[in-house]
């Protein structure tokens, strides 16, 4: 409960777009990546429903790290923790489901 | 005219059915005019809304959940003995067969929803700001607002039961049976709609308490200096936030399939019902940790306070607290082993409940370390834990069993399961909870309750509790099933269940005592005047009893856990009291009316989705847009408590 | 004093960025990212719906007869950049610059309408062939998951506008400043909902 966090005042000092830019070319690369992938054809539908499924991930990483400034905060960040555990269960629950549900039906993965 | 009044009586008032509900309708009636008129008489009406339903401190809506959680638990344990009454003999014909399943869901719903969650709420309002070192929650207004949707989330739960029809299908509300086809009164919609709306509520209260322990505490406060209570609140809302959204989706979407007509758990177009039951636990398996957690940090301070010791194993005893959090989200399909989703699935699951006994046993064996050669005294939050720790044993014991798929094949939903699942939720979260509210209820009102009849109580309750749940264990085994409204004598369950209604009725008297005993304790004060009855080690007990408004007239510094107690042993507890020149004007949150507004605009808007009444359900939603707009442009919500006001308090509290 | 944080100084700090200088103001973006968490979970378990009935499609319309390239990839587009937008505007907050703010936030809502639009265009569109939401539990699954984050966009764009008046009011303080944050971070988030929904609704449904 030390004051502030340090990178809150770093972060802060530059006050330049450049992070932006960085982070919406990124997220524009990554979406183009996933478009041309999906609509090619270019791979079997299983490791390419996968392969989707990452560039996702890497998108949140793009949003939390330069658009949501998610490190910062006043004293540590908690919230951070609390974050990774919601991805770890949103994750959880949805896969599982998947896995507990495709007993006897049509469900295929 | 009277023709239409008939239909109306009839269609809503459900008077045509009996009396059962002649009786309730007149009760209330009668109720609400004496509380009416005693408000009117006693010219209460202006103290009723500055001083309660406006409130924004954390004390007073500890005190409106532990009133409201009290409430409920005597409208579910008069379920429950109509249920026992029904069951005590085969054949018996008590209640009609739609009374019962009406009952025993109702029973059910209000007892999970209605008062395990308000009583656990309550303690942590009361307890965790004082505990910390904070002067109210980090949210205080978002705290009204979880409460009356609470209030008014349970109002419309209970209203069902004398308009139109109270909801019939189990707590667990399995489609397709809740779908609109074979459900078609308005009961279900109560289920979804009032627990619904409480369960936003709750997910506040989970958000603002997280809030409040991270960032409020006292300086110096560490996380491993923090009091167990609220370690096991911390704990217990992680589950919360993740849990409750789940519940939220799978009422959601419950709900369209009755309102709009869509296909998620219907029997055609794809729908699939086992989805519904597969999200509801998804929920409902962290929601018993949710109930539990909280006992388990009552029985941390309960312990070391009474046998005046510190606590043995605290790092071990967070780190077990935190483990049971995260497991309790991987085990959720142990609830339906019987849907048969193959060895893998059923493999997995069952291997993660029997994981969650581990922490849980670590817990055990710490309390019963911590009491080892310690010099117990039986209070009456004390005896409610020693009661708890036997019947924590049997019940994770057949827990385990049940745990075990192959052997839930044969237990499930039989009257096994029922016992073990009271033994877990009445030895586990109510003696937690009553014990809570018995160590502090000094701190809540300033006065103790009668040690006395609460021991009377306590035996009652506890005695009754064995007669009737042990004979359950066998009539599972014997293959009674749950939900079940009669038997026919050749079965030959009739002399233990008859056993098993007995024990319920005791636990019925038990309660009676507790309600004598806290109007005998009106009557009778002892009054509390150190602040510290017990001889107690945390910080709110450095407090005087009740706390003023503001808490703490100088935030203090934490140097130790048990901070209160170290400053006793070494003579200088003078450090935690304020001094003259240090105290400063506080920024409180003003009260509102707003909070109360938005769950009065939620009753009407519940309402009248419940009905299909949507001019009625327009009315309400504009009345939510409208209370969240105006305080989305609201400018002050503090004001300035002047620093003489509280020197003068603390004066005349003997504290400066 | 003040009832937050008795960690913090008296009268806030001086240094940092304004919406985190108020320690008040500072434990409401900490329970904005708690929401979040929550916010989380609540799609988390639509999209293990929609994953577990995306095939119960009962004869009806399915993923790959319905779903119109152009149409999402331009709903993909309006969102993602309406973020970056956004952003920006957070940016211009921090430098204090209020017309800036303003500037990017209405770009930002007129993005996001733009976006609604074009969904509530594509809605129309299934419906008219016979895709409503009780044909099929797929499409009472597509139409609840993709609907939920539509209705989330929408209370954004009330909620910016909500904010954006008040900054016009009261000029960035500690108190508007953090609502701006907090609204952005909302929006945000919402545009990472969105990519899951296009990877694994829409691009996930063409291929298969």
């Amino acid at each position: 409960m030390s004051g502030m966090n340090g990178t809150v005042q770093s972060r802060s000092e530059r006050h330049s777009p450049k992070l932006y830019i960085i982070g919406y070319a990124a997220s524009l690369v990554l979406t183009a990546i996933s478009f041309v992938l999906a609509l090619t054809h270019s791979m079997h539908v299983g490791p390419l429903v996968v392969l989707l499924t990452v560039l996702a991930g890497l998108q949140i990483i793009v949003q939390l790290f330069f658009f949501m400034h998610v490190t910062e905060s006043e004293g540590p960040p908690y919230h951070v923790v609390l974050l990774t555990l919601g991805l770890i269960f949103t994750f959880a629950v949805a896969l599982m489901s998947v896995w507990i549900m495709a007993f006897g039906t049509n469900v295929s993965y | 005219m009277s023709e239409a009044l008939k239909h109306f009586a009839d269609t809503y008032l459900m008077w045509n059915e009996g009396y059962l509900i002649w009786i309730s309708d007149i009760l209330i009636v009668l109720a609400s005019i004496g509380i009416v008129a005693a408000l009117t008489y006693f010219k209460k009406w202006k103290w009723l809304w500055r001083n309660w339903l406006t409130t924004v401190d954390h004390k007073k809506i500890g005190i409106m959940y532990l009133l409201a959680a009290l409430l409920m638990f005597f409208r579910g344990g008069v379920d429950a003995l109509l249920l026992r009454t029904q069951l005590a003999q085969p054949g018996e014909h008590f209640l009609s067969a739609e009374h019962y399943d009406q009952i025993f869901t109702t029973h059910g719903t209000i007892m999970i929803l209605f008062m395990a969650m308000p009583f656990l709420f309550a303690l942590f309002n009361i307890v965790v700001p004082l505990q910390i070192g904070a002067r109210d929650v980090a949210f205080p207004y978002l705290n009204a607002i979880s409460f009356w949707l609470f209030f008014f989330g349970a109002m419309i739960f209970n209203l069902s039961f004398v308009f139109g029809g109270s909801p019939d299908a189990g707590w667990t509300s399995y489609p397709p049976l809740t779908e609109l086809g074979f459900d078609s009164g308005p009961g279900e919609n109560y289920y979804l709609i009032g627990v619904q709306i409480s369960g936003i509520g709750s997910m506040a209260t989970g958000i603002n308490f997280i809030a409040t322990i991270l960032k409020l505490r006292a300086p110096g406060m560490k996380l491993m200096r923090m009091p167990l209570f609220t370690w096991s609140t911390l704990a217990s809302c992680i589950v919360i936030i993740f849990a409750f959204p789940a519940l939220a989706i799978a009422l959601a979407l419950l709900t369209l399939d009755r309102i709009i007509g869509t296909d998620f758990f219907t029997m055609y177009h794809g729908g699939d019902p086992m989805m519904f039951i597969n999200l509801f636990w998804v929920w409902g398996h962290p929601e018993v940790y949710i109930v539990v957690l909280p006992a388990f940090g009552v029985y941390s301070e309960v312990v070391a306070t009474f046998t005046r010791k510190r606590i043995f194993g605290y790092s071990s005893m967070v780190a077990s607290l935190m483990l049971i959090a995260v497991i309790s989200y991987f085990v959720w399909a142990h609830h339906f082993f019987t849907m048969g989703a193959g060895a893998d699935v059923n493999t997995f699951f069952a291997v993660a409940s029997m994981m969650v006994g581990i922490p849980t046993g670590v817990k055990v064996f710490n309390w019963l370390f911590t009491m080892f050669r310690g010099r117990i005294r039986t209070t009456l939050p004390m005896l409610w834990t020693l009661g708890f720790i036997p019947n924590f044993a049997i019940g994770g014991a057949t827990g385990i069993m049940l745990a075990a798929a192959p052997g839930d094949y044969q237990y499930h939903n039989s009257y096994f399961l029922i016992a073990h699942f009271h033994q877990m939720l009445i030895g586990g979260v109510v003696n937690g909870m009553l014990a809570g509210m018995y160590y502090w209820w000094p701190k809540m009102f300033g006065f103790t309750l009668n040690e006395r009849l609460g021991k009377w109580a306590f035996w009652i309750f506890n005695i009754g509790f064995y007669i009737c749940f042990m004979p359950q264990y066998a009539l599972g085994f014997e293959g009674m099933q749950r939900r079940m409204y009669t038997y026919p004598t050749d079965m030959g369950w009739g002399s233990l269940n008859f056993v098993s209604t007995i024990g319920a009725y005791l636990m019925g008297i038990g309660f009676l005592f507790i309600v004598w005993q806290v109007l005998y304790s009106l009557r009778h004060m002892e009054k509390d005047t150190t602040g510290d009855p017990w001889d107690a080690r945390t910080l709110e007990w450095s407090l005087p009893s009740p706390a003023p408004h503001y808490n703490f007239a100088v935030i203090p510094t934490i140097s130790d856990r048990d901070v209160w107690w170290e400053a006793k042993e070494h003579h200088h507890t003078s450090d935690l009291l304020p001094k003259v020149d240090q105290i400063e004007d506080v920024h409180m949150p003003k009260n509102s009316a707003r909070p109360f507004l938005l769950g009065l605009s939620f009753f009407v808007a519940g309402f009248g989705v419940i009905f299909n009444w949507y001019v009625l359900a327009f009315v309400g939603l504009a009345g939510i847009a409208a209370c969240l707009i105006a305080r989305a442009l609201e400018d002050e919500e503090e004001y300035v408590l002047p620093a003489e006001e509280i020197v003068a308090t603390e004066q005349s509290l003997g504290r400066v | 004093m003040s009832i937050t944080p008795a960690s913090a100084s008296h009268h806030g700090r001086s240094h940092g960025p304004l919406e985190y200088r108020d320690p008040h103001q500072a434990v409401k973006i900490t329970g904005f990212w708690i929401f979040l968490a929550t916010d989380m979970l609540l799609f988390g378990c639509l999209f293990a719906t929609y994953l577990v009935l995306r095939t119960h499609t009962d004869g009806g319309p399915t993923a790959a007869h319905l779903f119109d390239v152009p149409g999402f990839t331009a709903e993909t587009f309006a969102l993602l950049t309406s973020s970056f937008t956004g952003g920006l505007a957070t940016l211009a907050m921090r430098n204090g610059n209020r017309k800036w703010v303003m500037i990017w936030m209405v770009l930002t809502m007129l993005l996001g309408l733009t976006f609604i639009g074009l969904e509530v265009q594509e809605f129309v569109a299934d419906v008219g062939q016979g895709a409503t939401a009780h044909r099929s539990a797929f499409l009472s699954a597509f139409y609840t998951l993709v609907g939920t984050h539509g209705t989330h966009v929408s209370i954004g764009l009330i909620w910016m506008l909500l904010t954006l008046i008040q900054i016009a009011r009261r000029g960035l303080t500690a108190k508007t400043a953090r609502k701006l944050f907090v609204v952005n971070l909302y929006w945000h988030f919402l545009d990472v909902v969105w990519v899951f929904i296009f990877t694994i609704v829409y691009l996930s449904g063409v291929v298969m």
